[in-house]
């Protein structure tokens, strides 16, 4: 259901399966739990295999953009498909978290993670 | 109204049930043989409604909530109705962003998501009794090899 990743200072999440108001509250304590145990400081999500997503992922992943900008970090999102761009769309997420192709590319725009990749 | 097809399912307002509500209204509607992307907007929908029933109508009290899926040729009319508490203020609800559980991680943004992935969307509630929503979408159907 997730999988978690250190790149330097980097938390990379990836989400597996289905995003929706069930499953975003299990999702939301895990990824807290990681995020303060990891000592990190920007978190990806990376929706690569997310299958299915409402609009609870949109306050999942403002959730997350909170506690980790309380902290000086950044939050963006790699490899949403094209309805899950379009739901973070419709609330204007790109705004503050933005959107990248890939996992890779969104290390790369992070900034100042040696060996990241 | 005379449906060609339909189908009727109730079922606890528990928030496991809102993945069973979708699929089965996928399921259901699949017969029509509509493209991947209209399944993946019904299921939105109805995942938009069915939460919104179980937060917000019995607000994670017991419940039940009624899913209704029916056809004619090619319009799919879904009906998810509750006897929760009602909607105070319909039109306000209805605004993106505004949501009245902030504290729960609510994005406000499922009327918005409803209204987007379907053709047309109706929201009828009164205080104390309950709310439904009627959704309509058209589908296209997949071309045959």
């Amino acid at each position: 259901m997730i999988e978690f990743q250190k790149k330097s200072v980097v938390l990379i999440v990836k989400i597996q399966g289905e995003i929706d108001h069930h499953c975003a509250a299990i999702l939301r304590e895990k990824i807290e739990k990681e995020f303060q145990k990891s000592d990190t400081k920007h978190l990806i999500f990376d929706f690569k295999d997310v299958t299915f997503m409402d609009s609870s992922g949109i306050g999942m992943v403002i959730g997350r953009y909170k506690s980790v900008m309380a902290y000086g970090g950044k939050t963006v999102v790699a490899n949403a498909n094209e309805k899950v761009s379009q739901i973070f769309q419709m609330a204007g997420m790109q705004r503050i978290i933005p959107q990248y192709a890939s996992v890779t590319e969104a290390l790369k725009a992070i900034g100042g993670v040696k060996n990241a990749v | 109204m005379q449906y060609e097809n339909e189908m009727t399912v109730q079922f606890k307002a528990i928030s496991e049930n809102e993945a069973f509500a979708r699929v089965t209204a996928a399921t259901f509607v699949s017969q029509l043989n509509p493209t991947v992307s209209d399944i993946t907007d019904i299921k939105t929908a109805v995942s938009e409604a069915v939460t919104n029933a179980i937060i917000h109508g019995y607000e994670n009290k017991d419940g039940i909530v009624s899913l209704f899926c029916g056809y004619i040729k090619d319009k799919v009319t879904i009906i998810v109705t509750d006897k929760g508490k009602g909607i105070p203020n319909i039109e306000q609800a209805r605004q993106p962003l505004y949501t009245s559980k902030p504290e729960l991680e609510r994005s406000g943004m499922g009327f918005t998501v409803m209204e987007t992935f379907m053709d047309s969307m109706i929201v009828e509630s009164v205080e104390g009794v309950g709310t439904k929503i009627t959704m309509v979408k058209v589908i296209n159907r997949e071309a045959f090899l």
